[in-house]
């Protein structure tokens, strides 16, 4: 068994090892070890070449990683939550993002943005968002979220060693978690993974989602409801087709999302399976949270959360009584 | 604060020049690639006003010299970032002319392929990583370049305008490039005018330079007119982000002939002021410059027709080139 924040780490050191492009910068990474105590020991073991602290500076780290990755070195920063991620949008979204691109080709921008996100936590609005929806609609730009201890190993392995721009979204609430060691050692972005097999709903979510959503299918089942969950991996490039191959088999379909449903990421899944198979649905929702900030207060989170309970409440609504 | 004007004049940039001894080539070629960027703005000028050129332009005549002064001093492998007024500064830094002025047509010969236009030239093989649309991005794209230059035993140069020196990719990037040590040069092309708003009513504090000392950074205020004056300070800063790893802010005072872009006349800048700068065209200090310092004149004419030639060449590829088709364009969002 591994812990989620220890396979951050590994993934790192191993990266870090194995080629000499690869830099990790951020605040607090070093000599403190992260604020979530992802990245100890990283510093002395690879030093002040490889491993350094920043200033509180988000528009100069994510604009410093830009111009190191286009001239050479792979760097992995950190923005320590997600919510900061407005500051230095113009770098990632205007330079990073486009350079490919524009440069007619001439060049490759491999970085990766790790943050931690999401709610939970009692960190408050300004401390719990989930900024992928933010940067979905922006091409060129990856997006990936691991949602246990061996994907967050191999994707981050597999974001390091992208060529491409990457936002790596990792959810607090995930960090203490243990799971299996990985089986595939680099995951390559952009393929979803079908975490539960069932034939009668197919449940689409990422990050913590996709536990909430093991953890409601178990209760389904209990109902005779055998639910199908899809671990997204990636917003961008998103993995329509595993969607649409499980949808073939079980007609309905919810998008679990950690976030407001007004563009989100779970209206695009209904939208594009709307577009290509729609007549292989019966039912397609969505179970999103309020169009409100994050709340504070643990009484408010809790009911804002879309938690087992809520997506086991919207499916037995949706389906009617419990077909047992 | 300075007046707008009443940068060091010429008698002093004249005064510091060597004492004897004929100019090497590559001044001679200095100024031959300042005339080329003077003639490059002016062709786009006339291109635009033909349909040729799309959207919008930024010119950047008048400030030839920082540019190229800049360039003078660096080694081919070094970094440059530059703005949306680059056309210049990707010229200094190597750009083909008519590759440049393709892009500038969105043709598919240009040096983006048409992809980037006027505003987001890239020219990695000239070490030009970028000119930036928003105000502050050169200096972030620099910082980094400097973080890979530091390994390479390269050095990254930031070109940036004074409005830029108000932005927070400023103040993060100097602190940023001081505390990690990194072999940058800030480069600040201060022609007086933030877009439309002269640079006194938003910018607190006495000069830009002065921005520096805050920073623990090496600092000079630089006749950017004088090219003799820009390569001179631009010198002294790449030697020592390159042997020190220690960056510079450097701050040029310079003039752009045309408005900020191409639907501006300018009105806004006083007559007398505008007549002072035209006084001190760079190009005309850089000839004067060159005979007395004993070119022959007909060296000196040599280059300026060699100038006019390449631009006239440049101009008719670039109107050559295709433009991209749609249909065959193969465009991938990702790089594999």
């Amino acid at each position: 068994m591994i812990e989620f924040r220890v396979a951050i780490r590994d993934a790192l050191a191993e990266e870090i090892e194995r080629d000499p492009a690869v830099v990790f910068f951020g605040e607090d990474v070093a000599a403190a070890g992260g604020v979530f105590k992802a990245t100890p020991g990283l510093h002395e073991r690879f030093g002040d070449e490889r491993v350094f602290d920043t200033p509180i500076s988000e528009l100069a780290l994510a604009g410093a990683a830009y111009g190191a990755a286009v001239t050479g070195l792979r760097p992995v920063i950190e923005i320590m939550f997600g919510d900061f991620m407005a500051l230095p949008m113009d770098s990632l979204v205007n330079q990073a993002a486009k350079f490919w691109y524009i440069s007619n080709e001439q060049g490759t921008v491999p970085l990766v943005v790790r943050s931690a996100v999401g709610g939970g936590g009692r960190f408050g609005a300004i401390h719990s968002q989930m900024h992928g929806t933010w940067f979905q609609g922006i091409p060129g730009l990856k997006i990936a979220a691991p949602s246990t201890p061996a994907e967050a190993k191999g994707l981050l392995k597999g974001a390091i060693r992208d060529d491409n721009p990457v936002l790596f979204l990792e959810h607090k609430r995930l960090y203490s978690v243990k799971g299996p060691e990985p089986e595939e050692e680099v995951i390559p972005l952009g393929r979803a993974r079908v975490a539960r097999e069932g034939d009668d709903l197919t449940i689409v979510a990422i990050s913590k989602g996709v536990p909430d959503a093991l953890a409601a299918a178990d209760e389904l089942a209990a109902d005779g409801v055998e639910a199908e969950v899809i671990d997204l991996r990636t917003l961008r490039p998103l993995d329509v087709e595993t969607v649409l191959a499980s949808v073939a088999k079980t007609n309905r379909l919810l998008a679990v999302e950690e976030g407001p449903r007004t563009g989100g990421w779970a209206a695009g899944v209904l939208g594009a399976v709307a577009e290509q198979a729609l007549h292989d649905l019966d039912d397609a929702w969505i179970v999103a949270t309020d169009e409100t900030p994050i709340p504070y207060s643990p009484t408010l989170e809790d009911a804002f959360m879309p938690t087992p309970g809520a997506i086991v409440a919207g499916v037995r609504e949706r389906l009617g009584s419990p077909a047992a | 604060m300075s007046d707008i004007g009443a940068g060091p004049s010429v008698e002093a940039a004249r005064s510091a020049m060597p004492p004897e001894g004929p100019p090497e080539r590559r001044w001679f070629d200095a100024y031959g690639r300042m005339l080329l960027i003077r003639h490059f703005e002016n062709e786009m000028q006339r291109l635009f006003l033909k349909g040729e050129v799309h959207g919008t332009t930024h010119l950047a005549a008048g400030q030839e010299a920082v540019p190229v002064g800049v360039c003078m001093a660096l080694e081919a492998g070094d970094y440059l970032a530059g703005t949306y007024r680059g056309h210049g500064h990707a010229l200094a830094k190597g750009t083909d002319p008519a590759a440049l002025a393709a892009e500038m047509l969105g043709r598919a010969n240009g040096v983006c392929g048409g992809r980037a236009g006027s505003m987001n030239v890239i020219d990695l093989e000239h070490g030009l990583v970028g000119c930036y649309g928003i105000v502050g991005g050169s200096l972030a794209a620099a910082t980094g370049a400097a973080l890979s230059a530091k390994r390479q035993g390269r050095v990254a140069v930031a070109l940036f305008g004074d409005g830029a020196t108000n932005q927070a990719y400023f103040h993060e990037c100097l602190n940023f490039a001081a505390v990690h040590e990194l072999p940058a040069v800030f480069v600040c092309e201060n022609n007086f005018y933030g877009e439309f708003t002269p640079m006194q009513k938003v910018t607190a504090g006495r000069d830009i330079v002065a921005r520096a000392t805050a920073y623990g950074i090496e600092s000079a205020l630089v006749d950017g007119n004088d090219l003799w004056a820009v390569e001179d300070a631009a010198r002294e800063a790449v030697g020592r982000a390159r042997h020190e790893n220690a960056p510079t802010l450097l701050e040029c005072q310079t003039y752009r002939h045309y408005g900020h872009s191409k639907s501006d006349p300018a009105t806004y800048r006083p007559k007398e002021e505008v007549e002072r700068w035209l006084a001190r065209d760079p190009l005309t200090l850089a000839r004067e410059r060159l005979l007395a310092l004993g070119a022959p004149e007909a060296d000196v004419e040599a280059v300026e027709r060699s100038a006019r030639e390449t631009m006239d060449r440049a101009v008719e590829d670039a109107l050559a080139g295709p433009y991209p088709d749609p249909a065959t364009d193969r465009a991938t969002e990702f790089s594999a």
